[in-house]
């Protein structure tokens, strides 16, 4: 049990910061469109690109970089939630624990440095 | 140091006397739902006021000055000017998804925001894994942007969410890896845990080299997780009108406006509440007058002049650094500053381990 303001649980208020988000955007945007103009043509609907009617797909092909980028990003994100819980505890354990981790933040650097050397972080 | 959690306490009990628990309950809910919209939205109008404000000194021009003494008022002048915009229906776009956008990018925000301490007694949400939920849910607001710019069916749009969602993943991982040097120091991932921790010394001073070179990478990365500054190319003006929310008028773009002036104030917050002991008030070990000199100034000051104070070197940045490529953005984070982190991290241990820290 996590009490936070009031001693309220800590899950209840923070669905409570997540209902207000909701309610700042419901709020906002029925009030715009309650006082705000509305005028119709034809136009307005269009793209902004650039003032002419939009050519082909606007679905474009993009780099595979970023792609490339997106699946190192999993492999160190999941690192990161494997070492937190270790982080916290990390403080009274001895020589074992440095060990450990160090073994496994190896891995990593080597797999970073894998990717590197394979090209991967080059952008092309 | 005043406690926050006698106003609180007598509040609830005062509440209890003539009210049913559950009733009590939702009152209070609805009191914090109540003062966080409304620090939300006068934060974010500060915050406007104060970069157009510092951004004109940097320039040497006056900034905003009609409005208002001193232009106080122009930050509300264009509150209400974008509520009265037209909310233009655009053809062709996926209406779930860009309706669904700007409520993402809020969420994440508020959720966030709510994270923060904010002064003694004032903990609105606290986990034992705090700082670790907020980092959870501000990756959340990722999602928003890439979906922004996915939906509007547009290049720009595109183009912009993808160099967006391809720099906040990055640097993502610094800011993680900044955090967790911290709790390796601090053994706590609990917020109030983190700030009593900070009661004799903030962190960055228990710390020292390391936890230096975390708050420097925490800096760096924080900047691009907010898309400011010299990692601005998600919107870049000048090549793509305005990123991911070219298509978005009225309040729909006010409303990501908004998220990215409270992003700006929670990373200096959470770059505060890591390094600079959140609430706590400046203490140096042995220094008893000064310390009881210090404990005089209310926490909700401290944490907001520290804040504040971390925020405008962020827009500093802005003024100083010319805008990146996008392949030098990525290499930076990937090639420098992901490297650099892992040894700090390293270098932490070592310190912990050997107990060289203060």
């Amino acid at each position: 049990m996590e009490l936070s303001i009031f001693g309220i649980e800590s899950t209840s208020t923070a669905l409570v910061a997540v209902l207000t988000g909701v309610a700042l955007v419901v709020l906002g945007l029925s009030l715009a469109a309650l006082i705000g103009p509305r005028s119709f043509a034809p136009q307005k609907g269009e793209a902004y690109e650039c003032g002419i009617p939009t050519r082909g797909e606007s679905m474009v092909q993009f780099k595979v970089g970023y792609y490339l980028f997106a699946i190192l990003f999993l492999m160190f994100d999941v690192e990161t939630v494997f070492l937190f819980p270790w982080a916290v505890v990390a403080k009274g354990m001895g020589a074992d624990s440095i060990l450990a981790v160090g073994v496994f933040l190896f891995v990593l650097i080597l797999g970073l440095a894998y990717a590197w050397r394979k090209g991967a972080l080059q952008w092309k | 140091m005043f406690d926050f959690s006698i106003v609180t306490g007598w509040l609830d009990s005062l509440l209890n006397s003539f009210m049913p628990v559950w009733l009590t309950t939702v009152v209070e809910c609805v009191l914090i739902g109540v003062v966080l919209l409304l620090a939300y939205a006068l934060l974010a109008l500060f915050y406007i006021y104060f970069e157009r404000k510092l951004c004109g000194a940097f320039q040497c021009r006056l900034g905003p000055n009609r409005v208002g003494p001193f232009g106080l008022l122009q930050s509300f002048a264009d509150m209400f000017k974008i509520l009265i915009k037209e909310l233009i229906p655009i053809n062709n776009i996926d209406k779930f998804l860009f309706m669904l956008a700007p409520y993402l990018v809020i969420v994440a925000s508020f959720a966030a925001f709510a994270v923060l301490p904010w002064g003694n007694g004032l903990q609105i949400i606290d986990f034992n894994i705090g700082i670790f939920f907020l980092t959870a849910v501000s990756s959340i607001g990722v999602l928003g942007i890439l979906l922004a710019g996915w939906s509007s069916n547009n290049k720009f749009t595109l183009i912009g969410a993808l160099r967006s969602g391809a720099q906040m993943v990055s640097y993502e991982l610094s800011i993680g890896l900044s955090i967790m040097t911290i709790v390796l120091l601090s053994g706590t991932m609990s917020v109030s845990g983190l700030v009593e921790g900070q009661k004799d010394l903030w962190f960055i001073f228990q710390g020292h080299i390391p936890a230096i070179i975390a708050f420097i990478i925490y800096m760096i990365a924080g900047t691009a997780e907010t898309n400011r500054g010299p990692f601005d190319l998600p919107e870049a003006e000048s090549e793509l009108t305005a990123g991911y929310h070219t298509e978005y008028s009225g309040l729909h773009f006010g409303l990501f406006y908004l998220a990215e002036y409270l992003n700006l104030f929670i990373v200096s917050g959470v770059a505060t509440l890591l390094f600079f002991g959140g609430w706590m008030p400046l203490h140096i070990p042995g220094w008893e007058g000064f310390n009881a000199v210090m404990d005089c100034i209310p926490s909700v000051i401290w944490f907001l002049a520290k804040a504040i104070f971390l925020s405008s070197i962020i827009i500093w940045f802005k003024w100083t650094f010319p805008r990146l490529r996008i392949d030098q953005l990525l290499a930076f984070e990937w090639k420098y500053l992901l490297p650099i982190n892992l040894f700090n991290l390293v270098l932490m241990l070592l310190v912990v381990a050997f107990g060289w820290h203060f």
